[in-house]
């Protein structure tokens, strides 16, 4: 990786720097492997603890050891959540990205760094805070293999007497990390933290402006990334049947839900499960068992990425069209083909809505926080036996593998709904069904499961055409009153997705739109664009596709409406051109960014306002 | 069209009903294909074993064999899917009731070329269901090209260049991949062919049994393998098979050395009685080997390859509840209030 050159400034530290009391943002540049995740998530969790907004985001790449990761906690008292792209404090652990990471910071800034590095000389407008981390870690780690993972640790002391960040929470934090049966483990950190923390107090007189502060911002909240949130949706929703294929950054829904399954959902008087969960042979496998699971009954799922995606076009039309249900849960990363497996996009938007060949649509949800993954996951399965159709929740790498500050979640109050599915004691009453006779105008038949115990309950399901008694059918009249019916019934369930958050500013001209994890960054976004160039804005949330009547309403209630999405082509606006009048689509305007990072509010700020001709 | 079978009116099963209960709609297939023998034998062996036939899940993939599970078991739900993929969706709907009887057809197209790697899954896992394979070496619906299990040196109709790619044998591959029950017969062999499903259907685990079933439209000439006149000449039984039903009493003695019982897991009997050689149905080694022999003498070996009654299947080995997944009450899916609140204060 080349090394720009060094070209001191002139300004004198901290000059133009005002205090940054609770609203900064701290970069910890490591080496992938090296440990340093329990490090970063204790600073984080302290921070958290006392009371300070905060989240955290881990840029890593796509391999197990050795390539340059850099872990970014942001501490916000506003409670923006969102990436910031400044960086005010740097914590320079991997030699490799030193020299760069500290000369894309702007001035003013803070290095905590390695001494060997001898980052200090590279320029005169930071602050910079040499520590020997070898020297320090000897002490308090004899197990020479350990003290690459020990000395992270020393940083998080270093950073905490720096930041004035509470060393009791450190503790807390740590404890929490290791649980108690690695007592002896956290003990460990906490004397490298404390050596750290010494270091600092008996070396460094501080000269930064970042500086942390008891606030009451985080009451009754909890810390958790989107995947675990999925899963203990799942968890909730009464999910049975759970099939999967590893893929990053999806892995980790499943693997916490296979967590929270054995431990929740073992029936304890016979240790059988009320679940199963099966790693297939690939994608195709994956989607395959759970449309069958769904079609048997069970409330069905997997979890997958663009690839996978991919993948499962042809038994996700095959779904739609034998009408038989499953949730897909799509945590997004950068496409196409393998792209950049370990960074962030909303790619799948477009390809997902129109899911495998001849004219098919899907429903998808967009969960734009832990709160909405956990509540969505349960209303996705709700939504897909009720129309006995695959159900996609569309997440992203950002929501799915970052840590979030959340509410708590709340127990889902309405019972659990199976849909239109017809027992034996029905078919006693009724006489017989057909499968596919749209009996309620809403465009879903009536089904049975197969095991019911009647000879009225048979029917035949398959993926060529059928008439509406489910027998094989290529008449012409069968073929458009059965796609006919399912357009209808995509119709209805515009009606039963939630409809956008949608905040209405009177005086505003302007509107913004997104979905899922855009939200943190359009949030701030529009407080950026109030606040610094006088422009007010409302804005609608997308919570679901396909969408409801408010998304035309809000448009046509503005000059101009901002479409941001983290794609290149526009997907989401995209899906608003295949139904929205052409008046409307001229009012559309679309911002964009796609290089894989988190969606930060800067951006979409900049380029708003460059449209705005400001 | 369904075989007209020789049952009078009223005749019932032991649990009541009659034949017509089992069969299925008109066949579409050509008259004289194989497939719609085996289609008659599965009427006759879920039949004959009185088999509840709504407690049966039929599926299959694309293809000729794949179209046959509407001719029978008219009364048992069916998903006819997308090429290759019936084990998938077999899988997941076992997976979601764990008391259907799951029955799989496919062809030599579905598993042997575009489903290989479900079929070598489906194998792993030992799913319990029976895998019927309507093997006639070539793509019907397609009109004639040659599939995977061709054999060396044969032809498609109307000539040119012969098969010049070593075929899969399908089982062979099973037997690799650790399949439970190995059988191979012949679509024309009704008394082998009844016996086989009906071992089939008494096995718990995975049955996978290779049929040949000729295409009489594009693969029944000269220079065809898997025609019937081949398998007049080349077929060649390793046993006479006999299957005693858990509801009827064993009563004939059975020769010492010459016939071998097998006890099934819901108390049927295979009885299977040595030919012309000696051999092992137990051991996967001997029918690797009687295998490879066959194929050097040019035979097609039928009867029962191998048989483990002993390993578990899946949903075993999963630890499902007894009840079926797919019917559980809300009150055994979802987890308490309390549950809620103990992981959101780990969270805090």
């Amino acid at each position: 990786m080349p090394t720009p050159e060094a070209s001191p400034s002139l300004s004198p530290p901290g000059s133009a720097s005002p205090s940054l009391v609770n609203d900064f943002s701290i970069q910890v540049a490591t080496v992938n492997g090296s440990g340093s995740q329990t490090a970063n998530s204790v600073l984080m969790r302290a921070l958290f603890q006392m009371g300070i907004p905060v989240s955290g985001k881990n840029m890593f790449p796509s391999n197990i050891a050795g390539l340059p990761t850099w872990f970014t906690i942001r501490a916000s008292r506003h409670g923006y959540t969102g990436r910031r792209k400044e960086i005010d404090f740097l914590v320079a652990m991997n030699p490799e990205t030193a020299r760069e990471d500290v000369m894309k910071l702007a001035g003013g800034a803070a290095v905590v760094y390695d001494e060997p590095l001898k980052l200090g000389q590279l320029r005169s407008d930071l602050h910079f805070y040499p520590v020997p981390f070898d020297k320090l870690v000897g002490p308090v780690c004899p197990e020479a293999k350990l003290r690459k993972l020990v000395r992270n640790m020393i940083y998080d002391g270093v950073v905490a007497q720096l930041l004035s960040i509470d060393m009791q929470e450190v503790r807390t934090a740590l404890a929490k990390q290791f649980g108690a049966r690695k007592a002896k483990a956290a003990d460990m950190n906490w004397g490298a933290a404390q050596v750290g923390f010494d270091y600092a107090a008996r070396t460094f007189a501080k000269t930064d402006p970042c500086r942390a502060q008891r606030m009451n911002g985080t009451a009754g909240k909890i810390v958790i990334d989107g995947n675990s949130a999925c899963a203990l949706g799942c968890l909730f929703a009464g999910v049975t049947v759970v099939t999967w294929y590893p893929i990053t950054p999806s892995s980790t829904l499943v693997e916490s839900l296979m967590g929270y399954m054995k431990r929740f959902r073992t029936e304890p008087e016979t240790g059988k499960a009320t679940y199963a969960m099966v790693q297939a042979e690939d994608e195709l496998a994956s989607i395959g068992m759970a449309i069958g699971a769904g079609w048997a009954g069970a409330r069905s799922m997997t979890a997958t990425s663009g690839p996978g995606i991919s993948l499962m076009s042809e038994i996700a039309g095959l779904g739609y069209y034998a009408e038989a249900p499953a949730v897909i849960f799509d945590v997004e990363r950068v496409g196409p083909s393998t792209g950049l497996p370990t960074r962030t996009q909303q790619g799948d938007l477009l390809s997902t809505a129109i899911l495998s060949h001849g004219d098919t649509r899907h429903p998808m949800y967009f969960p734009s926080s832990p709160e909405e993954c956990f509540t969505m996951a349960i209303d996705a399965f709700d939504l897909a036996e009720r129309f006995q159709t695959p159900v996609f929740v569309m997440t992203d790498l950002d929501l799915g593998m970052n840590n979030w500050m959340s509410d708590p979640f709340p127990y889902p109050e309405a019972p659990i709904r199976r849909g239109k599915v017809l027992t034996a004691e029905d078919l006693d009453r009724l006489g017989g069904f057909e499968r596919y006779k749209d009996v309620d105008g809403d465009g879903v038949g009536y089904r049975t499961l197969p095991g019911t115990k009647h000879p009225k309950a048979v029917y035949f399901t398959r993926g060529s055409g059928h008439n509406e008694k489910a027998q094989y059918s290529e008449r012409e009249e069968d073929y458009i009153h059965n796609m006919d019916r399912l357009a209808h019934k995509f119709e209805t369930m515009r009606g039963h997705v939630p409809a956008p958050a949608v905040e209405m500013n009177p005086d505003a001209k302007i509107g913004l739109i997104c979905c899922g994890s855009s939200h943190d960054a359009v949030r701030e976004s529009r407080d950026q664009l109030r606040d610094e160039y006088g422009i007010q804005a409302s804005y609608l949330r997308l919570k679901a596709y396909p969408f409801t009547p408010q998304l035309a309403g809000f448009i046509g209630r503005h000059q101009r409406v901002y479409v941001v999405e983290q794609n290149r082509d526009a997907q989401l606006l995209g899906l608003m051109r295949l139904e929205l009048d052409v008046e409307l689509l001229a009012r559309l305007r679309s911002v964009r960014y796609y290089g894989g990072l988190p969606l930060d509010a800067r951006t979409v700020t900049g380029e708003i306002v460059r449209q705005e001709g400001q | 069209m369904s075989a007209t079978l020789p049952t009078p009116p009223g005749k019932v099963n032991h649990i009541g009903l009659e034949v017509i209960d089992y069969k299925g709609g008109r066949s579409t297939l050509c008259a004289g294909c194989g497939h719609n023998s085996i289609s008659e034998r599965i009427v006759e062996c879920f039949y004959e074993l009185g088999v509840e036939p709504t407690s049966v899940a039929k599926f299959s993939g694309i293809g000729c064999s794949s179209k046959s599970p509407a001719y029978f078991l008219g009364l048992a739900h069916g998903f006819n899917g997308v090429h290759g993929r019936m084990p998938a969706i077999a899988t997941g709907a076992l997976l979601a009731n764990r008391t259907l009887l799951g029955l799989g057809v496919t062809g030599d197209g579905d598993t042997a070329s575009i489903g290989l790697g479900q079929f070598m899954h489906l194998v792993r896992r030992n799913v319990p269901m029976i895998y019927v394979i309507e093997n006639n070496g070539v793509y019907g619906l397609t009109k004639g090209q040659f599939s995977a299990t061709a054999d060396l040196g044969s032809t498609k109709k109307g000539g040119g260049a012969a098969n010049d790619l070593q075929p899969f044998d399908c089982c062979a591959l099973a037997l690799q991949w650790g399949a439970t029950f190995v059988a191979r017969s012949f679509s024309g062999d009704k008394r082998q062919l009844q016996t086989i499903l009906k071992t089939a259907i008494a096995h718990r685990g995975l049955s996978v049994i290779d049929v040949i079933s000729p295409c009489v439209t594009f693969n029944d000439h000269e220079g065809s393998t898997k025609s019937y006149g081949y398998m007049r000449d080349h077929e060649e039984a390793l046993q006479e098979l006999d299957f005693v039903p858990y509801f009827e009493d064993i009563s004939v003695e059975i020769a010492e050395g010459e016939t071998m019982d097998v006890e099934m897991h819901d108390g049927s009997h295979l009885r299977l009685r040595k030919l012309s050689r000696d051999f092992d149905p137990t051991s996967r080694l001997a029918a690797m080997a009687a295998l490879e022999a066959a194929e050097r003498e040019g035979e097609i070996l039928t009867g029962v390859l191998y048989l483990n009654t002993q390993k578990p299947d899946f949903l075993e080995l999963l630890g499902l509840c007894e009840h079926p997944l797919a019917t559980l009450p809300e009150s055994r899916v979802r987890p308490s209030r309390a549950v809620l609140e103990t992981v959101m204060e780990e969270l805090r």
